[in-house]
């Protein structure tokens, strides 16, 4: 998994790329919890290159979530498709984020 | 790296070559045990849709075991593959504690983000995303059997 950070006026936008399982989930959650750290409470995740994700990723992008709600803030998630989104889809995760189909959408929606 | 050990056998009930792995029960052996059950899946070939399932559900398998068969130390896992008739098998063991994963119940999956317990999906995914799934107690192992058709069945 590659993780790229790209900061625009309203969010920071977060590419996540190739596997999100239990080896790499930790990696994601530890990036966020950095860019937390440093005050960002505005987010999109772009899964426009992730080719897979179990329920390890699911967790993993359940506790940042939570903690950005916890603090106030906003993650809105684009480009979910194909088999990952099947998997968001069987687990109730595809309710309960805010989905776009597009990055622009995203920010767009954000406050 | 600690080479896997790979061996080629045929088992009684199964009709076509099967596969066999073995590793230490460990997260960072992840990636060998998906890459020897999807090449297995390849052989057979198991529709792209449903290989991701399995590939799924055997890394939920596989993490359950990393984290909780083995409590006092260290310990080896085991997954076999093959062809019966139309379906792709695979049986995932430990030698842990007796224990059925799939007495675990399945999580709320209609709750709202707060409410969600983290984690306990695993069980669910491996029962959503199989065809056929077992426990069965053997020669004091857990094994885990999983099956999934060859393609998605359709009506007509």
């Amino acid at each position: 998994m590659e993780i790229h950070t790209q900061k625009k006026t309203n969010a920071t936008v977060v590419t996540i790329t190739g596997r999100l399982d239990a080896v790499t989930a930790p990696e994601y959650e530890k990036a966020l919890n950095g860019l937390i750290g440093g005050g960002e409470i505005s987010f999109v995740i772009d899964f426009d290159g992730l080719d897979y994700i179990s329920s390890a990723g699911l967790r993993g992008l359940l506790v940042t979530a939570k903690q950005l709600k916890g603090k106030g803030g906003q993650v809105r998630f684009a480009n979910v498709k194909g088999t990952v989104k099947e998997v968001f889809d069987i687990s109730g995760f595809g309710s309960i984020f805010q989905m776009d189909d597009t990055v622009d959408a995203s920010l767009a929606k954000l406050v | 790296m600690t080479p896997l050990t790979l061996l080629w056998l045929n088992w009684s009930d199964m009709t076509i070559t099967s596969g066999k792995i073995q590793c230490a029960a460990k997260i960072d052996k992840l990636n060998e045990v998906i890459e020897f059950v999807e090449d297995s899946a390849d052989r057979f070939g198991l529709e792209t849709k449903k290989k991701f399932g399995l590939l799924v559900a055997v890394e939920e398998a596989f993490v359950n075991i990393c984290s909780y068969a083995y409590p006092a130390g260290e310990g080896q896992v085991e997954v076999c593959c093959g062809g019966e008739g139309d379906s792709f098998v695979l049986e995932i063991a430990d030698s842990g504690d007796p224990f059925d994963v799939l007495s675990l119940p399945d999580p709320d999956t209609t709750l709202d983000i707060m409410d969600r317990e983290i984690g306990g999906l695993g069980v669910y995914f491996i029962r959503r995303l199989t065809d056929e799934v077992s426990y069965r107690r053997e020669n004091g192992q857990n094994i885990l059997r999983m099956a999934l058709k060859r393609t998605v069945e359709t009506i007509l």
